[in-house]
């Protein structure tokens, strides 16, 4: 492991400066992710710039009735969070079950969203990624490809963004609240994480040398009838193959809201937002949560050995879909 | 001598449970591992392997390097001390991987290059990140699968039967009223012990002191002598405390690392592997391919049992998995083959992980026999009753005991078994089918040479001196018991050391054979002792010491089929729409001789369950084929079962005395793994109709596959 400095910021535009416009400094969160790839030489930053003690771990309430949540509150945190549970329960679901609870006690908001994915070629230095090393190469489409992208892929990298927090975030329509040199900005989700297409090692459109101060939650009253299922290849402490979160609003079995977002498909959490205009306004039936499941992975380019996140996408909506539908019915 | 077997004793310490003697300490962190020793000028050695999967080592540039912080060397095959690595060792010819540096060529990927070494662990694991080492890469071939070119059948030695052969197999197949015929495939799995393996090495007074993580601290310290050419009685290994082996831990690389280091340097050097290394330089289970051929009487009963088991190896030695073994004992048939075979590849050398052979054959032979009494409506348990052999059914001996119906009897009460449905895809909980399995397990129960040493002290204690290792298991502890049983006095009197090569010559911490080799020993020198205290006379200050070596006894011991027996049981839901399987609850039952410590016993076969548990549906180590390396090469990418993942897994054993055995104590390290995979891959079935031959039982394979709902049609 290289050496590196440590400096412990105070503020956020304390932590800004420190960070500068140096391009080997990185943010220090939970470091459940970071620590570990400088431990296997992917990140080998010359400063970490330690976050957790700034005044960023309040989840509040906003004027208009969404939630702010501050970027350095713990996964345990905000999956404990009453006005999480109760407004937004799929993001609670979908934060309990990532990781381990050792890991979230120490994880951060705005580390998950910045986690890098699990692509085994990814994390190993020795072999080609383009991701890590631009113009390397990508030997996953053609080698070990089974927990990979089906959906928004491209010839450079066909990685998966393994988070489960910012699946929900993504059916919420959050909007992410960053500090940069020259003040503060937002992203709007959808935003938020850049295409593939030629550049994987671009990940984010933060501006260099920001830090996330904040996830803001806009009102959503349909969010109150959300479930997150997340499927793995073990019980837990895996990450997803395949994931979803889902938010219905039935009147009369039919669909007057729904937000669909899938997990591990994509570089990014994958808003459903095919399936969704397929659904709304139409019957509340297991034919038509099928049809609009089909309808959104019509777009789906699977490789030789990932073509079943297909098969168990179409059967994840189906399934919370119809949980949904009875949930709301009772 | 203690001859009382069964597990009805209570008299005495042997039957009822104990706490580990070390537990305290274990826990309280007092208890010193391989890489905890604290030692002056200690200097810290850092593996570097070999990133390409054939070739030969170019160049490895040192200086820049040898000019980083605290580095202190650099060795590789340009500077590297000579070992021999051209010798027999206990357990046959050594994996060439332990012959470390010794030229440039690269037989597989991690391999090792160099060793760098430094004052810091820091210091050497940055140096050894920042090492160019330059490659002549040769193309390579990983690719394994059933029948594939250049696999062949092995020849035989004392460790390996190759192949057998009784009866006509295709006059008996085309005789036989009902035919299984499948093949099963297995992954390669990784035991990643929880401390990783670790040496100190160290020259005092002219004597190699090694401090290392091992399954038997004779076996390493022959084998540093052999390597390094030394007087064996000018090596010392010591292994105090070990946490975990399954195999994995004899002579390996990194003690060949740091004794080469410490004696270049002149200084204590340490030597620890990271997970990613493990993955290749202290080997792992084999994958295997295996055919396996039933041929029956429409009641079950076998006319053909055929097993090809096919394993890969790599270049530079042969490791053959053993899958086939296990019919060789359970099923009796009029024709009868069981065959080896090996392939070797770019790949590092496989080892014993395990159960090696009965683990992964049990996953093949026992799903072929659920697929059997699927095909001839008879039930699991009755078709195993109906091929119950009367003696080895190739070998042709008397088993020593044989309790496994026992195991069903037990097992099936216990269980509930009698309630239930045959038929396959009837139950369903939510999203969630219901079935149940069960399978038959077994593995040998053998006895090797080994001395000990007890001692009377003036005191009125005894000190029992033995090379046994204590991996975790509750060796230690057990060998307490058995001393204070045949001393006659309460085990707070007995003090045991174990893991010392000074010791003497002991069985190593493997094949389930430790507890039954060691406390054979131990009997043996208290036998003699009270000999000679019953002499009378006052014990002088140094106490009154007696050795014992077992060699003629195991030698005398009548020729059987000695074994322990089992059977498993689960139950597992499944959902077909999301391919997730999820086991609910497992029984064991075993048949497992005298069991000394019932807590570290019953530890022992849950910890095998759930292991099987792990194989059934979690491990599976990925390899890149383009590369020829492993994909996700740490505990995050591996898959094992979490705590999740493992329900209520209840273990116990039935009496299983052998008058005639002079120890009575079997072996219980490796059964309680065999036969779960195929129990829990036999509930598979049950609930959803589809016979899963590959493992793991992933969601995409149960996904794929579906469900056959005769509920629904």
């Amino acid at each position: 492991m290289r050496e590196f400095g440590y400096r412990r910021a105070v503020d956020v535009p304390g932590a800004v400066a420190l960070l500068g416009a140096d391009p080997e400094a990185r943010y220090l969160g939970g470091g459940t992710n970071l620590v570990d790839l400088m431990k296997t030489g992917v990140e080998r930053p010359g400063l970490l710039v330690d976050v957790r003690e700034l005044p960023l771990d309040r989840v509040e309430t906003t004027a208009d009735g969404g939630l702010r949540i501050g970027s350095t509150v713990t996964n345990s945190d905000l999956a404990a969070d009453p006005e999480v549970r109760r407004r937004y329960p799929a993001l609670a679901q979908a934060v309990l079950a990532g990781a381990s609870g050792q890991l979230r006690n120490m994880a951060t908001v705005g580390g998950n969203l910045l986690q890098r994915t699990r692509c085994g070629y990814f994390a190993d230095p020795a072999r080609p990624c383009n991701k890590r090393v631009p113009g390397s190469g990508c030997p996953a489409i053609t080698g070990e490809h089974r927990n990979h992208a089906i959906l928004g892929a491209s010839e450079h990298c066909v990685a998966v963004h393994p988070s489960d927090m910012g699946v929900a975030l993504a059916a919420f329509d959050a909007v992410v609240s960053y500090e940069a040199a020259d003040g503060p900005g937002e992203l709007a989700f959808k935003d938020f994480y850049l295409p593939v297409g030629e550049s994987p090692h671009r990940e984010t459109a933060l501006p260099p040398g920001a830090l996330i101060t904040a996830v803001t939650l806009p009102p959503a009253p349909v969010a109150a009838t959300s479930r997150y299922r997340k499927v793995r290849e073990r019980a837990s402490y895996a990450f997803a193959i395949g994931s979803i979160a889902a938010a219905l609003d039935v009147r009369d079995e039919a669909v007057r809201e729904v937000r669909l977002a899938f997990g591990a498909v994509a570089s990014r959490p994958w808003r459903a937002r095919t399936a969704e205009r397929v659904l709304t306004g139409g019957p509340a039936t297991a034919e038509a949560f099928a049809a609009a499941a089909d309808a959104e992975l019509a777009a789906a380019e699977p490789l030789p050995d990932n073509g079943y996140k297909v098969t168990l996408m179409r059967n994840l909506v189906v399934a919370l879909l119809i949980e949904l539908t009875e949930e709301a019915s009772r | 001598m203690t001859t009382t077997t069964g597990t009805l004793t209570t008299a005495g310490s042997v039957g009822s449970a104990h706490v580990r003697v070390e537990g305290r300490a274990k826990v309280t962190g007092a208890a010193r591992y391989a890489a905890d020793l604290p030692f002056a000028e200690l200097a810290h050695g850092w593996m570097v392997l070999s990133t390409v999967a054939r070739g030969r080592v170019r160049s490895v540039e040192s200086a820049p390097v040898l000019a980083m912080p605290g580095v202190l060397t650099v060795l590789h095959h340009g500077n590297a001390p000579r070992v021999d690595g051209d010798y027999v060792g206990t357990l046959g010819r050594p994996d060439p991987i332990v012959a470390c540096f010794q030229d440039d060529h690269i037989p597989c990927a991690g391999w090792p290059v160099a060793l760098v070494v430094a004052q810091t662990p820091e210091q050497a694991r940055e140096a050894a990140e920042a090492l160019a080492v330059r490659y002549d890469e040769e193309s390579h071939d990983v690719a394994f699968y059933a029948g594939r070119p250049g696999t062949y059948t092995p020849e035989n030695s004392p460790m390996l039967q190759a192949e057998t052969l009784k009866g006509d197999l295709e006059a008996e197949l085309a005789a036989s009223a009902v035919v299984v015929d499948a093949e099963y495939t297995t992954p390669q799995e990784h035991h990643h012990t929880l401390e990783p393996h670790a040496a100190t090495a160290r020259w005092e007074d002219g004597r190699l002191e090694v401090v290392d993580s091992n399954q038997g601290s004779m076996w390493v310290a022959d084998e540093l002598a052999k390597l390094f050419s030394l007087d064996p009685a000018s090596v010392r290994v010591r292994s105090e405390h070990v946490g975990g082996g399954f195999g994995s831990k004899g002579v390996r690389p990194h003690q060949v690392c740091a004794v080469m280091a410490a004696t270049v340097l002149h200084r204590p050097v340490r030597v620890v592997l990271t997970r990613r290394q493990m993955f290749t330089a202290v080997g792992y289970r084999s994958p295997t391919a295996q055919r396996v051929r039933l041929g029956a009487d429409a009641d079950g009963r076998l006319r053909v049992l055929d097993h090809q088991a096919q394993n890969l190896t790599s270049r530079v030695y042969e490791f053959v998995e053993q899958s086939a073994s296990i019919g060789r004992v359970m099923y009796d048939a009029d024709a009868h083959h069981t065959v080896h075979r090996v392939v070797p590849l770019d790949v590092a050398t496989p080892t014993w992980m395990r159960a090696p052979g009965e683990a992964p054959g049990s996953f093949a032979l026992e799903s072929a026999l659920d697929e059997l009494a699927e095909k001839c409506g008879v039930d699991p348990i009755v078709l195993r009753s109906r091929n119950e052999p009367v003696s080895g059914p190739v070998s042709g001996l008397p088993f020593s005991s044989r309790n496994v119906l026992a195991c069903f009897r037990e097992g099936a009460r216990r269980f509930g078994w009698a309630d239930r449905d045959p038929r396959p895809g009837l139950r369903r909980e939510g999203r969630w089918l219901l079935g149940t399995g069960t399978a038959a397990a077994t593995y040998p129960s053998g006895a090797a040479p080994s001395t000990a040493a007890v001692t009377a002290e003036a005191d009125g204690t005894f000190t029992v001196r033995i090379a046994a290792a204590d991996i975790g298991t509750g060796a230690r502890t057990a060998l307490t018991l058995i001393a204070a049983d045949a001393l006659e006095v309460r085990p707070d009197r007995v003090r045991v050391r174990i893991a010392d090569s000074d010791f003497g010559p002991a069985m190593i911490a493997g094949g389930s054979m430790g507890t039954r080799s060691w406390g054979w020993a131990v009997m043996t020198a208290v036998d003699e002792l009270q000999g000679q205290l019953a002499l009378g006379g006052d014990i002088p200050p140094e106490g009154i010491t007696v050795r014992s070596d077992t060699s003629a006894a195991v030698a005398a011991l009548a020729a059987k089929e000695r074994h322990s027996f089992g059977a498993q049981f689960a139950e597992v839901a499944v959902d077909t729409s999301s391919g997730e399987v999820r086991v609910r609850r497992m029984l064991g039952i075993f048949a497992a001789g005298r069991i000394v410590n019932p807590l570290t016993a019953r530890s022992q076969f849950v910890g095998g369950m759930t292991w099987g548990i792990s194989m059934a549906l979690h491990e599976e180590a990925v390899r890149d084929q383009a590369s020829g390396s492993h994909v996700s090469a740490d505990l995050a990418g591996y898959h094992f079962a979490a705590n999740a993942d493992v329900p209520l897994v209840e273990a116990d054993w039935v009496d299983d005395p052998d008058a005639d055995d002079p120890v009575g104590i079997k072996g219980i390290g490796e059964i309680g793994i065999v036969g779960a995979a195929a129990a829990i891959a036999n509930a598979v079935w049950h609930a959803t109709g589809v016979r899963h031959r590959h493992l793991p039982i992933r969601p995409d394979r149960v996904l794929l596959s579906g469900s056959r709902d005769i509920a629904s049609g």
